[in-house]
């Protein structure tokens, strides 16, 4: 049914657009949580989980009891589920789309005989065929011969069936578990000399970066949990400049972190996890000056971004802009790289811009010139000779405080003390502010 | 006597490497420029975060804007501790700071011992007179009005040096590239001009 029917049927229908992507994660995560019950548990298109308990049932107490725990357990959780037991995946498949239940041993064949033929995961054309022909279930094809089904309706119906009865194996093949790059120590007694706590983190800094090489990954954050006797935990995290998984390295950046951390009573269990990692593959090691200097600049933008803060340790990138304060971005150095500006500008640019700021007790001032004498930051100027104006106007589709007095008139004014200032004019609200300095 | 310093650089207007070395006046932010344009390597340059003044990126010297990093510390030992350990990173070239009070011997004697751990340069920007005796050289830069139209004159003048004379100089030098033209000063006879004939 499309939505317009269904809001013509009902006109109060509320909808909401489908989110796949957060659909499959939550799929995702019942799936691992479903684990509980079976080390090999898959997916099963969009909505779907499939479970081998091949000789798993019996620690649950039976396969009743198995499905009424499970049943029970995802009501609490407020997922409307259905559920089946079957002896193969094709007949639990089958009567999970049609109401679920548990099909005894080797009673496949009866269990699942009430099924509509469209229960073999077989498609449409074939399921009409099939019902036109007089076949609408399961129990009427189980005894035909399979030769001319399979001439008539194709090899896949008669691969369905088999499967649903047991006839040819399908196994169910588990995802692999993403890699958790996370180590950990428990002590026998408890410790609080910095040196001793910077020895487990060297022991556990080594385990977990053969872990990353062994996944071709590098960490960009670790954290380091400590928890003392008295149950309180104490982190430290620190960022790096890139992805990293040298220990010695690493370890450096701790050692401030660790410093400040209040031992309490003791520490007694140390927890480290890279909890941003991004790949990182294998490289050869005493690489030419390049990779010398590229590892000695990102030591030093790791441990001045983790003391300063990475929002604070900046490169200039170009921005496509014509106003001037905005043809540039400050980006954090660690999650950019270097561009190149563009092609000169004609014409000229000062060295340092500021935010504007005004100008006082401007004399001399004929219309369309910069004022011959100003005062601006407590000193007097005068106006040797002056260039300009250039017109830049305000980005319309871009609503910004600074620019709300309009259009601006930008004059180089070379002046008798010897600063070189980037004056402007706003026509619309007349006033002089500096906005800059040249060479 | 074989030292680790280079003591007679190029030209006058070169620093010595290995060593920190101050620039106070109107004009030393060109003046940083200047020098970041002439060396080779990474550029670090470190405000804090309060001063109003940005470098801005379509003037910057060619080949200067690709290798400057920003550090925007808060407090004043921020500063100072970022300053040490970028010059202790060998693989910076020049390390251009703005503290914001004077600098003390101990500070400056620690920022030279950082600099010959790296074998790099740093260039303080401080404040007028608010230097350390530590500093290898300290410059006094004005940019100074020119008599031509478009005129990019500086005086840049060498007020301390402890491996040479000091001296001043006035150039011409429009910010695009490391090129500069000096300029040739009149200057006031101390003795009578010879009589002609």
């Amino acid at each position: 049914m499309s939505l317009a029917d269904a809001r013509a049927i009902c006109p109060e229908l509320a909808t909401r657009p489908a989110d796949l992507p957060s659909e499959k994660a939550a799929l995702e995560s019942l799936r691992r949580w479903a684990s509980r019950y079976s080390p090999m548990i898959a997916t099963e298109g969009i909505d779907g989980l499939v479970a081998d308990i091949t000789g798993v049932a019996h620690l649950f107490g039976g396969e009743e009891d198995l499905r009424a725990d499970l049943d029970a357990r995802l009501a609490r959780a407020d997922v409307n589920g259905v559920t089946a037991v079957a002896g193969t995946r094709g007949a639990a498949q089958a009567l999970v789309r049609h109401g679920g239940g548990i099909v005894q041993d080797g009673k496949l064949a009866e269990g699942i005989g009430h099924l509509p033929v469209s229960a073999l995961r077989i498609d449409h054309a074939t399921a009409d065929a099939l019902a036109r022909v007089g076949l609408p279930r399961i129990a009427n094809l189980i005894n035909l011969p399979r030769a001319p089904l399979s001439r008539r309706f194709g090899p896949g119906l008669v691969l369905r069936l088999d499967q649903a009865l047991g006839v040819q194996p399908e196994s169910v093949s588990a995802e692999p578990e993403p890699p958790h790059f996370g180590v950990r120590m428990t002590l026998p007694e408890a410790i609080g000399l910095q040196s001793d706590v910077m020895a487990g983190l060297a022991r556990l800094l080594d385990r977990l970066c053969s872990k990353l090489a062994l996944h071709h990954m590098g960490a960009r954050r670790v954290q380091l949990e400590l928890r003392r006797v008295d149950r309180a935990t104490a982190k430290v995290e620190i960022g790096l400049a890139r992805p990293m998984r040298d220990s010695t390295r690493i370890a450096a950046l701790f050692a401030k972190g660790v410093d400040e951390v209040d031992a309490g009573f003791g520490i007694d269990c140390l927890r480290l996890s890279a909890t941003l990692v991004e790949p990182m593959p294998p490289e050869q090691i005493g690489g030419g000056p390049t990779l010398k200097t590229d590892d000695a600049l990102a030591d030093l933008l790791s441990s001045v971004g983790n003391r300063l803060g990475f929002d604070r340790v900046l490169r200039m990138i170009p921005a496509d802009s014509q106003i001037p304060e905005r043809s540039f971005q400050l980006v954090p150095a660690i999650y950019s790289t270097a561009e190149p500006a563009g092609p000169r500008k004609v014409t000229r640019r000062p060295i340092t811009v500021f935010s504007p700021e005004m100008v006082f007790d401007a004399t001399g001032q004929r219309p369309g010139t910069p004022p011959a004498r100003f005062r601006w930051r407590r000193m007097w100027f005068s106006t040797l000779r002056a260039q300009g104006p250039e017109r830049i106007t305000p980005e319309w589709w871009f609503d910004d405080p600074a620019w709300r007095s309009g259009m601006r008139d930008y004059w180089r004014v070379e002046t008798q003390e010897g600063p070189r200032l980037w004056l402007f004019h706003t026509p619309q609200s007349p006033g002089w502010q500096v906005a800059g300095e040249f060479v | 006597m074989k030292t680790h310093f280079d003591l007679s650089p190029a030209d006058p207007l070169t620093l010595i490497a290995a060593r920190v070395h101050e620039a106070q006046g109107r004009g030393r932010r060109a003046f940083a420029l200047f020098q970041a344009a002439r060396t080779s390597g990474v550029l670090i340059w470190i405000m804090p975060t309060h001063i109003p003044e940005l470098p801005f990126l379509d003037a910057l010297p060619s080949g200067v804007n690709e290798r400057l990093h920003l550090f925007r510390p808060t407090g004043e030992t921020d500063l100072l501790w970022s300053v040490e350990e970028a010059l202790r990173a060998s693989a910076v070239g020049l390390v251009i700071a703005e503290p914001q009070q004077s600098l003390s011997l101990t500070a400056g004697r620690r920022l030279q011992l950082a600099a010959e751990a790296g074998q790099t340069r740093g260039l303080m920007l401080i404040r007028n007179e608010a230097g350390s005796n530590a500093a290898e050289s300290r410059w006094l830069c004005e940019s100074a009005p020119g008599a031509g139209r478009d005129s990019t004159l500086q005086r840049w003048s060498l007020i301390k040096n402890k491996k040479g004379t000091i001296g001043s100089w006035v150039l011409d030098w429009n910010g695009a590239s490391s090129a500069f033209n000096m300029v040739s000063e009149a200057r006031e006879r101390y003795e009578q001009a010879p009589s002609p004939g």
